[in-house]
């Protein structure tokens, strides 16, 4: 806000500076979006967070501090960290593969780089099942182990950092690293010096959101990790078993704590955006 | 940056065995898988009383949700981009919260507003409405899933586009439904299209949220994705492939309209 001030000295009015732009919906049309929104998204929510505060302190913490609760927490958070990671390396050399390489067939595989995106997550878990499950063709079989969790998470989050990347890999000036290559440096070093720090913005919110949505996936992992207590059993899984079982309250204050790190990590990336600008 | 020809060759050769080996085989086999056992079968899989009801309810469910999301998605679009008001901060987090929730959580928090065992559900019921194990259930679900996609869409192009056009309208006596209709709908087409695509694909794709709230009661509530799961369970695995295949046919569809949507909408 304040370099847009900067920008336009007072004075000189622009759109951006007026209350309220030409065809901005009216109060009616604001009021019944607003109204909207909150009928489907807060309303949920508030029961959510009021079912979880209906348990006393103690049961709280006797739901989120037992066995399987907090393996479940452990594998969710850690897991959701290793794939962030392994995005964020891997997902950058995709990116720099589609934007400076080119090679046959390239517009194919860039536009399959969507396919997570657009699978089912539940197709997305019997997919990997075919082949690395026990009718496995490769002879490799995961199923029912943690190895099944990592798979599954790094199918569905295989686009976030790739197509964060990718824009800011376009636009990035090539003269920078020209003159670093004329004056001498090896590509290594252009790489790391010059290249890498233009991207880190982009690499940390691809993962991030990477690290979101693996929080929280359920679909992919319900088929292919067996749901075990103790080994394979992520939040999302455990809360649903919990519901099934006719638990709500325990599963509203797994819900919450799983919600409470989904936003920590939102505002996060919300500060890391805000300092790219 | 100069990279060596090998260096190139092996980065090339890395990304390339890697979405062959996350990606690319086990989709390409899911197809093989079924389609082995001969078209006939696919056929009777995909034409059986609980797959066609189940195409039907996924279908009727999209068609409910992705209209109203898209209204509201515009509207809410044109309000973040239009408009100057505190709370704009928490109007944004609030549309971007589907992404962080877990769908299982989305399915929950509905389930505690209208489950008959809660007030609000309970207060219904005695009324005759019926939300939960039914579709008015699985359409909330659905909805609150894909609220951001449209949004996240359609802000960008109009902070784009800018509203000197619309003020032009304006001064030439257009009203504001004229000017919405004629200058601003025209110019972010292709990002609504986008959004469109991307949510109907959600819509169809939903699993965890609907999950929870449909019941599972096969032939009334089950949708194609309910059914990959329910077939898988009972150890019809060919069904459960053939039932994914259908779906992955339609995710392969939607990426084929982002790929032509998407040079129209970088250039609007």
């Amino acid at each position: 806000m304040a370099a847009e001030q900067l920008a336009h000295p007072p004075g000189l009015e622009t759109s951006r500076d007026r209350h309220t732009s030409f065809g901005a919906p009216g109060p009616l049309g604001t009021g019944i979006a607003l109204l909207w929104l909150s009928l489907i998204v807060l309303v949920p929510l508030a029961f959510l967070f009021a079912k979880a505060l209906e348990a006393s302190p103690s049961q709280m913490w006797d739901e989120v501090s037992n066995g399987p609760a907090l393996a479940a927490l452990l594998l969710t958070v850690g897991a959701a960290l290793i794939v962030a990671l392994i995005n964020a390396v891997v997902g950058t050399i995709t990116a720099w593969v589609l934007v400076r390489d080119d090679f046959f067939g390239k517009p194919v595989i860039n536009a399959l780089i969507d396919l997570p995106f657009a699978i089912p997550t539940v197709v997305a878990g019997l997919v990997l099942l075919v082949i690395y499950g026990p009718d496995s063709p490769v002879g490799i079989n995961v199923s029912f182990t943690r190895w099944a969790v990592l798979l599954a998470l790094l199918f569905v989050t295989l686009p976030f950092v790739v197509r964060a990347v990718q824009p800011v890999l376009i636009e990035l000036d090539r003269e920078m690293e020209e003159a670093a290559a004329s004056l001498g440096a090896s590509s290594g070093a252009t790489f790391r010096r010059i290249v890498l720090p233009n991207l880190l913005p982009a690499i940390a919110s691809g993962a991030a959101l990477a690290f979101a949505r693996a929080v929280g996936e359920f679909g992919s992992l319900v088929l292919i990790t067996g749901s075990i207590p103790n080994k394979t059993e992520v939040m999302s899984v455990l809360i649903f078993k919990n519901i099934e079982n006719d638990l709500p309250e325990a599963a509203a204050v797994l819900s919450v704590e799983l919600l409470l790190i989904s936003i920590l990590v939102l505002l996060a990336l919300r500060l890391l955006g805000r300092k790219r600008r | 940056m100069i990279v060596p020809s090998w260096a190139r060759l092996s980065l090339r050769t890395f990304v390339l065995i890697y979405l062959a080996i996350l990606l690319l085989a086990p989709v390409g086999l899911i197809f093989y898988r079924t389609f082995e056992p001969g078209l006939g079968a696919v056929w009777d899989s995909i034409t059986t009383p609980e797959a066609k009801s189940a195409f039907w309810l996924t279908i009727k469910i999209t068609l409910i949700a992705v209209p109203l999301n898209t209204i509201f998605g515009v509207l809410l679009a044109l309000i973040l981009e239009r408009k100057q008001f505190r709370g704009k901060a928490l109007l944004n987090t609030i549309i971007d919260l589907p992404f962080a929730i877990s769908p299982v959580v989305i399915g929950l928090s509905l389930l505690l507003v209208y489950s008959i065992n809660e007030p609000v559900g309970g207060w219904l019921a005695d009324r005759g409405i019926r939300v939960m194990f039914s579709m008015p259930g699985m359409v909330l679900a659905t909805m609150f899933v894909i609220v951001p996609f449209v949004v996240r869409e359609v802000a960008p192009v109009l902070d784009e586009v800018g509203d000197e056009q619309e003020q032009a309208a304006a001064t030439l006596g257009a009203s504001g439904w004229q000017s919405f209709w004629r200058i601003t709908l025209p110019s972010i087409r292709w990002g609504v299209a986008y959004g469109v695509v991307l949510s109907t694909a959600r819509a169809i794709g939903e699993f965890g949220a609907v999950s929870v709230v449909s019941g599972k009661l096969v032939g009334k509530t089950q949708t194609l994705t309910l059914l990959v799961g329910e077939r898988y369970g009972n150890f019809d695995v060919h069904g459960a492939y053939v039932a994914s295949g259908l779906l992955a046919l339609i995710a392969l569809v939607t990426l084929l309209a982002m790929t032509l949507i998407n040079p129209r909408r970088e250039h609007a």
